[in-house]
């Protein structure tokens, strides 16, 4: 797939990220079932599987899986409250979506062959977009005016404070910018070099043991990669959060 | 590399990512999962994990409070254990130190008649002694004035018996 | 852009702005040393700021995805 007789060594890294139709050839409108559906759904599948089925007996000494769901439970539960503060728990559910569902397209995106849905800028856009409005309307609608009270940083000397609050005011827009690009462009690369490499091993014969050492480097890097910007995208959403809903220290 | 890819059918032109006729397919059914993975989890899972965990930190709780009461009946239990311990030997004490008296003063008395018994033999012992040797001086005394007697007369002389007795005597006191 | 002169800018572009990815990789470095640095002096305060380290990094790495995605524009979609 990745050379291609008579043109030497070719490499399409990109192929991999090709949304296509699941049935048939024709054109994709919004409601077309794509490989995205797919991939999507057996994220929600995987969700229902961890989350849902492993705790249907409500052990209270637990399975493996109840534990492992219970762990998912704790952990995001104790960052929403260490981070964005006890206040933001009744956002916990929707923080929790976002965790388990970034956290498992990253690693369904990791099986061979298979259609990593957050390397897509469209998907992580949305994401951020979603975080993005819902820190600054809660903001508005807590705090009123005073959520703009955060660009003017009091603590400043008051010759500063208008430049502060330009530079923070671009750094609150640049945020869902950085936020989806970080996430779906951490994904873009370790998949394209993946396939790069792997490019490289279909051209060299014998040699080719190299560049599998290194597609198996990676691998490891990139299931390292894919839980720590899962965590590092809800961290951050727990961060922002705070904005809205925390006491205003910024 | 890129522009051999664009020249193929069905193989990515460009940037998959940026091709912005999937977008709307995308986004749609991004947020088709984001709804039904927040009403799973909202409903049913996390609920569910927290009354599990709610539950289970009660049960511990529970736990926790019935070892500390059972703890708490051990000790009591220790305690009186201590005490009837404590009872018993003061008791045993008790009835070691009356049955020391008792046998103390059987001692006694017993010791007393021996002393009484031994006194009254001592001086039975000490009369008889008394008159042996009185006794056993006269004899002395008879012996050596005979004695005496016979050696004077062995030795030719005539034996004054008043003479020897006298000498006998005063030797004898000497 | 069309012709053999816009190709190579093309790729020399995408690989010069390729080299902002070395700048995360300091970045990241320095955040990540910085913080063991920190934590072997003071133990028992580094669990509670690894939520820290992970952001710092995070903001760290984001500007050198920047970069990669303008390589990957010039690359790809340019």
């Amino acid at each position: 797939m990745a050379t291609e007789e008579g043109s030497g060594l070719a490499i399409h890294p990109m192929d991999q990220f090709v949304v296509k139709p699941l049935f048939g050839d024709g054109p994709i409108q919004w409601y077309t079932p794509t490989n995205v559906t797919l991939w999507m759904a057996i994220a929600v599948l995987a969700v229902v599987a961890l989350l849902v089925l492993s705790t249907r007996r409500r052990a209270i000494v637990p399975s493996r899986g109840q534990s492992v769901a219970e762990l998912f439970y704790g952990f995001i539960h104790k960052m929403v409250e260490d981070v964005a503060g006890h206040e933001a728990l009744k956002f916990f559910p929707y923080i929790m979506t976002l965790f388990m569902f970034v956290f498992l397209s990253n690693m369904l995106g990791l099986i061979p062959m298979s259609f990593t849905t957050t390397s897509h800028i469209a998907v992580t856009v949305v994401l951020a977009l979603l975080v993005f409005l819902t820190v600054t309307l809660v903001g508005l609608y807590r705090k009123g005016l005073g959520f703009l009270a955060m660009f003017w940083v009091t603590s400043a000397p008051l010759a500063l404070r208008p430049v502060l609050a330009v530079i923070e005011v671009v750094s609150y827009f640049v945020r869902p910018v950085s936020h989806s690009v970080r996430l779906g462009g951490n994904l873009l690369a370790g998949h394209a070099v993946i396939k790069v490499f792997a490019g490289f091993a279909g051209a060299m014969g014998v040699a080719s043991v190299v560049p599998i050492a290194a597609i198996m480097a990676m691998y490891g890097l990139e299931l390292l990669v894919a839980a720590v910007q899962a965590y590092v995208f809800t961290i951050l959403t727990c961060v922002y959060l705070r904005d809205a809903v925390g006491d205003a220290h910024h | 590399m890129a522009t051999e890819a664009t020249a193929e059918a069905g193989k990515a032109v460009g940037m998959p990512q940026l091709d912005f006729s999937t977008w709307p397919n995308q986004i749609f059914w991004l947020l088709v999962t984001l709804v039904v993975i927040y009403l799973v989890l909202s409903k049913v899972a996390l609920p569910r994990i927290g009354a599990v965990l709610a539950d289970r930190k009660s049960t511990i709780t529970n736990d926790l409070a019935a070892a500390e009461e059972l703890k708490q009946k051990a000790v009591e239990a220790e305690k009186a254990y201590n005490d009837a311990l404590a009872n018993a030997r003061t008791e045993a004490a008790k009835i070691i130190a009356a049955a020391k008296a008792e046998i103390q003063k059987d001692l006694d008395a017993a010791t007393a008649r021996a002393d009484a018994e031994i006194a009254a033999k001592t001086a039975e012992s000490e009369k008889s002694i008394a008159a042996i040797r009185d006794g056993a001086a006269a004899a002395v005394a008879e012996v050596a004035r005979d004695t005496a007697v016979e050696l004077v007369t062995a030795l030719g002389g005539s034996a004054d018996a008043n003479a020897v007795s006298a000498a006998v005597a005063a030797r004898l006191k000497g | 852009m069309e012709g053999e002169l816009a190709l190579m800018g093309k790729y020399i572009g995408a690989g010069l702005a390729a080299i902002g990815l070395g700048g995360a990789g300091i970045g990241v470095g320095n955040i990540a040393g910085n913080f063991l640095a920190g934590a072997l002096r003071n133990p028992s305060a580094a669990p509670s700021q690894t939520a820290n380290l992970f952001v710092g990094i995070a903001f760290a790495e984001a500007l050198g995805i920047f970069s990669f995605l303008i390589a990957l524009l010039l690359m790809f979609a340019v």
